[in-house]
């Protein structure tokens, strides 16, 4: 082996090889977000509202607690069907009616309870981040999660 | 120590350890937080705690792999550093940009993309540090002597730093914003970074062993091309459901099988480089950090990793505690552990003295990575319970959590004994200036 594989010919192989790798995946990528636009995600409009609500839900760091589409801490239950889960999928004015009273409820103060934070979110604000989660419970995740308890 | 110039190490491992606790604490904090989870709930949710927990741990392991980098390429490319000046000032920024953003974090202003939550003014000084950081150390690349390890060091980190312009770009699709924030976070921590894991790894056992450079550094060139043929494509392991095409689901599996084989190929290397060389080393806290990190590597990346990364298993349990079993036993095993075994092997060198202290510096590797370990165990079978009651049974999110209480209390468990290990580590690095316990007369045969 030690004839065959020298050390030049052991770099070449990475060299060659990686690039080629790169090649094919930066290909995949392209062909991927075509998909996810045209395809994957094109049920609901991305409108304004959405986006307002997916800054709304970066500004206050849910990813920390909770997974959406099964990323994130594992502390806090999965939101990327919580919309189908709550029965408010179809229904944009029940999505915000119930998210809105969780949210107000939170903290729960309940000793022994993992606590939700308080958060100061206005009313457009609660508007726009249910239908952001309304838009990411639309997106075609190959039927992922198994079941509605996410 | 040969090079004046590789002193400027010397900072960043302090600076490295200082966050390396830090980042053990706030660990420590969220395990008691699962226990007890009323604990500071107003004054510091958990959210803005793991925060502080990912962010410090990511920004200590890349301070050590800069404080390497300027360590080692001078040895290598035997010549100063192009600019110590530089090099401070490049630690300047990163630190007061890591405060700065540990301080923002405190007072609620952060982004909310996980790992990248840094406010825009600290990502754009991790750039400005990250460009310093390149200049520098090619400039002293290229006028020296270029060796296998170098140009596989200079590779993962031109790379990663690269790969931080995906930091910038967050699209309001959340479906390509996942697509592209695993630009970052795999292609760093399975890719890249595994170039410098690789490199660093191959400049220890150099120095350790002994063996032949020529010998090393053809076994570096087939560990990073493994790590890059299976890493890239093994990125579709993270495009199962995500809304990216189903076809990832076949390649994602196919290719992060065979992430398992850099880590197996490190290990063997290791050990078979400890073999081949047979010299006696006076730094064995050293080795066995060198050893010991590519062995729970290969357990915590590759075995741990392969476990759910298939995508019939992944489906069940994608997004449970088996993720974090998973993420926690790879990140010691390969990037803290090899962290851990540069500044073992550089501080004593730096500071101009023996390598005292070594008892408890490898008490303290037993203490952390027994307690790693205890945490991967107790998280696997919370993560295996909650796959089957709430994947497959469909059992609420908190009425499962509810029946785990056990195993997050062995875990917090296992967290103090790691964060006893890890002050015992950098007490023995920086406080104690002699042996604790004689070692024994040398080159006695055994029998």
């Amino acid at each position: 082996m030690s004839e065959l594989l020298t050390k030049s010919r052991a770099r070449n192989v990475f060299y060659g090889g990686s690039i080629f790798f790169v090649v094919v995946f930066v290909a995949l990528t392209a062909q991927s977000h075509r998909h996810i636009v045209d395809k994957a995600t094109a049920g609901m409009p991305l409108t304004e509202e959405v986006r307002l609500g997916k800054h709304v839900w970066e500004r206050h760091s849910c990813i920390n607690c909770h997974t959406l589409h099964g990323e994130g801490a594992y502390f806090a239950p999965e939101v990327g069907n919580v919309m189908t889960r709550w029965g408010a999928q179809d229904d944009p004015e029940l999505a915000y009616e119930i998210l809105d009273g969780w949210m107000k409820a939170q903290p729960s103060g309940i000793e022994g309870r993992r606590q939700m934070p308080h958060f100061e979110i206005t009313e457009e604000e609660m508007r726009a981040l249910a239908e952001f989660l309304r838009w990411a419970d639309q997106t075609d995740t190959q039927n992922w999660p198994p079941n509605d308890a996410g | 120590m040969k090079y004046q110039s590789q002193r400027v190490a010397y900072a960043y491992f302090l600076a490295a350890m200082g966050l390396f606790g830090i980042q053990v604490l706030g660990g420590l904090l969220l395990g008691w937080i699962y226990v007890s989870p009323n604990t500071l709930s107003e004054v510091l949710p958990f959210n803005i705690v793991r925060m502080i927990h990912t962010n410090a741990l990511i920004v200590w392991l890349l301070l050590g792999f800069f404080g390497a980098a300027y360590y080692l390429v001078p040895e290598e490319s035997e010549r100063e550093i192009f600019s110590v000046k530089l090099a401070y000032i490049q630690l300047a920024i990163l630190v007061v940009g890591t405060l700065g953003a540990v301080g923002s974090y405190l007072v609620g202003i952060h982004g909310g993309r996980e790992f990248l939550e840094q406010p825009l003014w600290v990502k754009f000084g991790i750039l400005v540090a990250a460009v310093i950081f390149l200049v520098n150390v090619s400039l002293t690349f290229l006028a020296g002597r270029k060796t296998a390890i170098t140009n596989i060091l200079m590779m993962g980190l031109w790379l990663l730093c690269l790969l931080w312009v995906f930091a910038f770009i967050n699209p309001d699709n959340l479906s390509l914003d996942k697509m592209y924030w695993w630009m970052v976070v795999h292609l760093w921590v399975e890719a890249t970074w595994e170039l410098v894991m690789a490199a660093i790894l191959g400049f220890l056992m150099l120095k350790l062993t002994g063996v032949d450079r020529e010998v090393i550094e053809k076994w570096l060139y087939v560990i990073v091309a493994t790590a890059l043929f299976s890493g890239i494509l093994g990125t579709g392991h993270h495009f199962y459901w995500i809304g990216t095409p189903g076809y990832w689901q076949w390649i994602g599996s196919i290719f992060s099988t065979f992430e398992v084989v850099p880590f197996f190929a490190m290990m063997s290397f290791a050990f078979v480089m400890v073999w081949k060389g047979r010299k006696n080393h006076p730094n064995k806290a050293a080795l066995l950090w060198s050893l010991g990190s590519s062995t729970v590597a290969f357990f915590g990346a590759g075995v741990w990793g392969f476990l759910h990364t298939l995508h019939g298993v992944n489906f069940y349990t994608h997004g449970t505690q088996i993720t974090a079993a998973h993420g926690h036993l790879a990140f010691y095993g390969a990037y803290v552990a090899l962290n851990l075994a540069m500044f073992s092997y550089a501080m004593p060198l730096l500071r101009n003295r023996a390598p005292y202290n070594q008892v408890l510096n490898m008490a303290s590797f037993w203490l952390m990575t027994g307690g790693m370990a205890f945490m991967t165990f107790t998280l696997t079978f919370a993560g295996t319970i909650q796959t089957h009651m709430q994947r497959i049974v469909g059992d609420y999110y908190m009425d499962v959590q509810d029946q785990l209480g056990l195993f997050y209390l062995m875990r917090f468990g296992s967290g103090v004994a790691v964060v006893l290990g890890a002050l015992l580590f950098i007490y023995s690095m920086l406080v104690v200036r002699r042996e604790v316990v004689k070692p024994g007369p040398v080159a006695v045969p055994g029998e």
